[in-house]
């Protein structure tokens, strides 16, 4: 599987002398096309800024972001602009989405805002809303639908069309547990076709249904889990968790 | 690598881990009269057969089970094979009071991970967050292979998802107070060269607590 995206020594500074707050340093993360990593770590350890600066939506003070292999630092404004719409989609907490739209709508919208004719854009909404177990809910507005539905609308959103890379910040914040499992369900359903999935959570149970859990203090990336790394049975006698 | 080798009966075991044969027995006749021999069956079918009973546990089980009142036997000559168990009211009346009964949470296990943190605070040269962050990776690595489980897990296997939701919140709880801890060390005033914190007596304290 090919290198979705890339973050190489990745440093973020704000501010400067006795202000300066280093929000990320030396961070090296490289997601491949169909995993889903989560990222964890306490408030102020650097999440939200490695999202935004994987999203191209914040630049990095220092080192380099590759998206699909290609080099931001590399591309003009209009051709980043363009990869973010085409290939990136985001998933917030409060899910975002356009009141006086529809569900169908609301998917649509990045397609028909990058030029695709509205009866293919919609034809490819109610298709990304299906897979997600949402086409009965397709004409229903924001307000209608259930906090774990509308992120999944959300969801549905961020993936429609070719977009390959879905970051996603403490998507299921608001959500009671079940709820959020069927959004996290959902997600890893995306990366199971193909999507690369960055998660940013605070929430062990909701970070344990990625393929790696990534552990972020102080800015620096400290840890993460190995995959297959658990125990080798679960639920039999003298198993230890 | 973990394989799933699980299905909704054997899910059971876990539940029955922390229950008493006694109960179990109960729980297997509140469904109808059993045989002794069927009832060793079943026990061992729902924990699919990986615990193993001891016929004799049985039969010893269902020997007091009947002096207690608890089921009754059509020969109350003995517990044999041919012999047929049926629980009786009071038997019903013991297995709802069990099966009501609050866990056994208080006083709070001596919990080994908490004693190591504690022990590990006086130790010089050992790196608390580095440390706390090595059992964080390993419960979450846990958690995983839960969430595994979970996702293959179809809707006529609640059994299952209840089980492992339950070691999932259990294990989540110990994340979590491995990341309070990590925020209230960090907040700790300067240590002393030795790493021992300037609060050791404090400390010492807690550890004579936690051994009660």
């Amino acid at each position: 599987m090919s290198t979705a995206v890339e973050l190489r020594h990745v440093s973020k500074v704000y501010g400067s002398g006795p202000t300066e707050v280093h929000a990320l340093r030396e961070v090296d993360l490289s997601v491949r096309s169909g995993e889903l990593v989560a990222v964890m770590g306490p408030s102020g350890s650097g999440k939200s800024t490695l999202l935004t600066i994987a999203g191209t939506l914040e630049e990095p003070t220092s080192g380099d972001v590759f998206i699909a292999g290609q080099q931001l630092a590399r591309l003009s404004r209009h051709d980043r602009a363009r990869l973010r719409r085409r290939s990136i989609g985001y998933v917030f907490q409060n899910y975002n989405l356009l009141a006086g739209l529809t569900a169908v709508e609301n998917v649509a919208l990045p397609l028909e805002l990058d030029g695709v004719k509205a009866k293919v854009a919609r034809a490819a909404a109610m298709e990304v809303l299906a897979k997600l177990d949402l086409a009965e809910r397709a004409a229903r507005y924001p307000d209608e639908l259930s906090g774990g539905e509308s992120q999944r609308v959300a969801i549905a959103r961020a993936v429609v069309g070719e977009r390959r890379l879905l970051l996603a910040d403490e998507p299921t914040g608001a959500l009671d547990s079940l709820s959020g499992e069927t959004v996290m369900r959902m997600l890893r359903l995306a990366s199971n076709d193909g999507v690369a999935g960055v998660v940013v959570t605070h929430d062990a149970q909701m970070a344990s249904w990625a393929d790696r859990v990534v552990f972020l203090r102080d800015g620096r990336m400290v840890d993460q889990t190995v995959p297959g790394s658990g125990p080798d049975s679960l639920l039999t006698p003298g198993a230890n968790a | 690598m973990f394989a799933r080798t699980l299905d909704g009966e054997i899910i059971i075991l876990s539940i029955i881990l922390g229950m008493s044969i006694r109960h179990a027995l109960l729980a297997l006749l509140s469904e109808g009269p059993k045989y002794g021999l069927q009832l060793r069956q079943e026990f061992e079918s729902r924990t699919g057969e990986v615990w193993p009973l001891n016929v004799g546990q049985v039969y010893t089980t269902l020997q007091r089970l009947e002096r207690d009142g608890l089921v009754e036997s059509e020969d109350a000559g003995g517990a044999g094979p041919q012999n047929v168990f049926t629980i009786t009211p009071t038997g019903s009346d013991e297995l709802k009071k069990w099966l009501r009964m609050p866990p056994d949470v208080v006083p709070p296990p001596r919990d080994e991970l908490v004693i190591k943190v504690l022990v590990a605070m006086r130790v010089p040269g050992v790196d608390l967050p580095e440390l706390l962050q090595a059992h964080r990776r390993h419960l979450v690595q846990v958690m995983q292979e839960y969430t595994r489980l979970k996702s293959e897990i179809t809707e006529g296997e609640v059994e299952v998802s209840l089980v492992v939701d339950s070691e999932l919140f259990r294990i989540e709880a110990i994340v979590r107070w491995l990341d309070t801890t990590d925020a209230r060390l960090k907040r700790l005033p300067a240590r002393t060269a030795s790493g021992a914190p300037t609060s050791a007596p404090r400390v010492g304290r807690s550890i004579a607590g936690v051994r009660r």
